[in-house]
């Protein structure tokens, strides 16, 4: 599904390199997960592959079911099958929640050659996802994220997530802000859109998440680098022993 | 003294131009106004008031050529709003296009044709005006007092059944149309009224709404796409207790537009909101002048204005609220903000609060922006490209000025028009 070989990234702005040679292959019905200490790369990661400003790749590639994504405008990634959970949700004042999902839903149908979902089967589809993740109407109505609490906002990205329907997610530190409450809907809300044709990558800095969202592979990031790969047992492992243990252990 | 005698040659050349209509109850008016713009002089780029906007095209003696402009890409609008309506071709009333002046709960009359010697617009045409030329003199509406030749003479008595609407058209390249139009809504009466249409090469207007106590009086006006007109319009309204003004301009292109409106709260209570939202792309001046004076108790006033600006548009904003000695619990607000879309726009801004009371509430904020990166990428990692989520993100940027709008059709009609205006406008 995802196919990432040898990535490097640098800061746009400064000569700093945050990737340093990333290798990654994320098959389809997979859940990955990369565990990592703070400034291991993680999350310029998901933003190298969702396409935002200010990073420059050096070297390296990444594949999505074969086609190159860093040529593509991140419109462009999203219509082929990546989203990206945002760590940070955006707010956007002025826009109705219901407004940007719709608009999202459809450009995504008009850039593949789909016919655009109507008004009324819209919403039928939107308030029956928005149940299931317990977002209620009001929220719906509200500016995109505006006011929206934290266990709010990343409800509203699954929920995004769930209309999109894409063939590649990735979670950025989904569970950060998150009591354990807000946690287990939006896993439940993610696992619920676990499937045959879809692969995930879960970022996170702690094990909790993964007691939610069973992954298949773990990875361990720090400095740039997947310096181990191992299966359910590494979070465990990070969890009792720190990444201080593991990375001394790969050293 | 030459800069008063440069003033004194352009205002009599501008007046050698003109001719004053004769005969009925508006001559001494017109004759008032004569006086007060001769003694005033027309304005120029060295008045303190004309600081951040040229006036020099819209007083001299002959107005620039605008070309004219094809809108075949879009459906007139208020087409889908039942409404009376009333046509000018380049400031002069095209009886064939429009509706019969007959609407229940309000009498229409045209200016031109209102002869007779006693009329009840003669308390208020040129008056409201005149009151409006303190502090700050405003040259061009009594010039409009003086000389326009036609216009329409509202009085509503009851709740209009339906909106009045005035389209104005432009087809000769280098008219010089002049309207001036009173409005009279009686206490406890209700009626909106339209504008749209670039009006003619050169277009000023006056509008003077008087509205009595517990009356209601809703304005949206729409000033057309034709990109070389330009417009000095004015707005003298006075408020009575409990009553409510509510006004909304949408302006897209022109070279020049000044837009005046100059508000009066005389009665406890009074509801006055008036905002405006202005696209400009390129040679592209838009100026909103608002003066606010609250002279009545726990009265409120808004003050909405946007603009978004491209490829060296400017816009301008001169927006003040006067607080009364003795016009307490005041509650105003008032914002103005530009969202430049390139380096090469400008927003100047000119803010200012007077306040004489000491139980009020006034605020006011100011700012230039441009687009939200965060926001954008968010959009397009969702899926939508550049240009559309660029676009939602304007019109969300717009919205609050536009939701000032009551009435939900109206406002998708200038909604759509906004959409419309930023797809063709494009980078």
């Amino acid at each position: 599904m995802l196919s990432i070989k040898n990535l490097a990234v640098k800061l746009e702005e400064e000569d700093k390199q945050i990737l340093k040679g990333v290798d990654l292959e994320i098959e389809a019905g997979k859940v990955h997960a990369i565990m990592g200490p703070n400034g291991s790369g993680k999350s310029t990661l998901s933003y190298v592959l969702s396409g935002k400003d200010g990073y420059e790749v050096t070297g390296g590639s990444a594949a999505l079911e074969g086609a190159d994504v860093l040529e593509m405008e991140p419109e462009e990634r999203a219509a082929a099958g990546l989203f990206l959970a945002f760590q940070y949700p955006v707010e956007i004042p002025g826009v109705g929640n219901m407004t940007f999902l719709r608009t999202a839903v459809n450009a995504q149908r008009k850039a593949r050659g789909e016919e655009e979902m109507s008004a009324a089967e819209f919403l039928k589809v939107v308030r029956a996802r928005a149940k299931e993740l317990k977002i209620d109407a009001d929220m719906l109505k509200r500016p995109v994220n505006v006011g929206f609490s934290g266990g709010e906002k990343k409800r509203n990205e699954i929920l995004q997530m769930a209309m999109l329907e894409p063939k590649m997610c990735i979670l950025d530190e989904t569970d950060s802000g998150l009591d354990v409450d807000a946690m287990k809907l939006v896993a439940e809300g993610v696992n619920a859109l676990r499937s045959e044709g879809r692969g995930f990558l879960v970022i996170t800095h702690y094990q909790r998440l993964l007691d939610h969202i069973k992954p298949d592979v773990v990875h361990i990031m720090a400095d740039g680098r997947i310096v181990k790969t191992g299966g359910p047992e590494l979070a465990l492992e990070v969890e009792n022993n720190g990444y201080a243990g593991i990375l001394s252990e790969v050293a | 003294m030459a800069e008063a005698a440069l003033k004194q040659s352009a205002t009599e050349a501008r007046l050698a131009g003109l001719e004053m209509p004769q005969g009925g109850w508006s001559e001494a008016a017109r004759r008032d106004a004569l006086a007060r713009v001769t003694a005033m002089g027309l304005p120029e780029r060295r008045d303190e008031y004309w600081k951040y906007t040229r006036p020099d095209t819209l007083v001299q003696a002959d107005p620039v050529p605008a070309a004219l402009f094809d809108r075949s890409d879009e459906a007139p609008l208020f087409d889908s709003i039942d409404r009376l309506n009333i046509v000018f071709v380049d400031g002069v009333f095209d009886a064939e296009a429009s509706d019969d002046l007959a609407l229940a709960g309000v009498s229409i009359e045209r200016l031109a044709e209102a002869s007779a010697d006693i009329h009840w617009a003669r308390d208020l045409y040129g008056v409201l005006e005149t009151n409006g030329q303190k502090p700050v003199e405003r040259p061009l509406a009594a010039l409009n007092t003086a000389f326009a030749p036609d216009g329409v003479l509202i009085h509503v008595t009851g709740k209009a059944e339906k909106p009045v609407n005035l389209t104005y058209r432009h087809q000769s390249e280098t008219s010089d149309a002049m309207l001036h139009h009173v409005i009279r809504v009686d206490a406890g009466a209700e009626i909106t009224v339209l504008e749209n249409g670039p009006a003619a090469a050169r277009f000023n207007k006056v509008m003077e709404v008087d509205i009595a106590d517990t009356g209601a009086f809703h304005h949206v006006r729409a000033q057309g796409r034709d990109h070389e007109r330009r417009a000095a319009t004015h707005i003298f309204a006075r408020l009575g207790a409990e009553s409510i003004f509510k006004s909304f301009t949408l302006t897209a292109n022109g070279v020049l537009t000044r837009n005046e409106c100059i508000l009066e709260l005389t009665g406890d209570d009074a509801i006055a909101h008036v905002a405006g939202a202005c696209v400009g792309d390129g040679d592209f001046h838009h100026d909103d002048t608002v003066f606010i004076t609250h002279d009545a108790v726990n009265c409120e006033s808004r003050q909405v204005f946007k603009k978004v600006l491209r490829n060296g548009a400017t816009g301008v904003f001169q927006g003040k609220i006067l607080v009364q000695p003795g016009a307490q619990k005041t509650d105003g607000y008032q914002i103005s903000q530009s969202l430049l879309l390139d380096e090469d726009s400008q927003f100047l801004a000119k803010p200012e609060l007077e306040i004489y009371a000491d139980d009020v509430a006034c605020s006011h904020g100011s700012t230039s922006g441009a687009i939200d990166e965060e926001a954008l990428f968010y959009l397009r990692s969702r899926g939508v490209p550049e240009g559309p989520a660029t676009d939602l993100l304007t019109l969300a940027f717009l919205a609050e000025a536009v939701e000032e709008i009551e009435n939900e059709a109206l406002r998708d009609e200038i909604n759509a028009r906004l959409s419309g205006w930023l797809e063709r406008h494009r980078s």
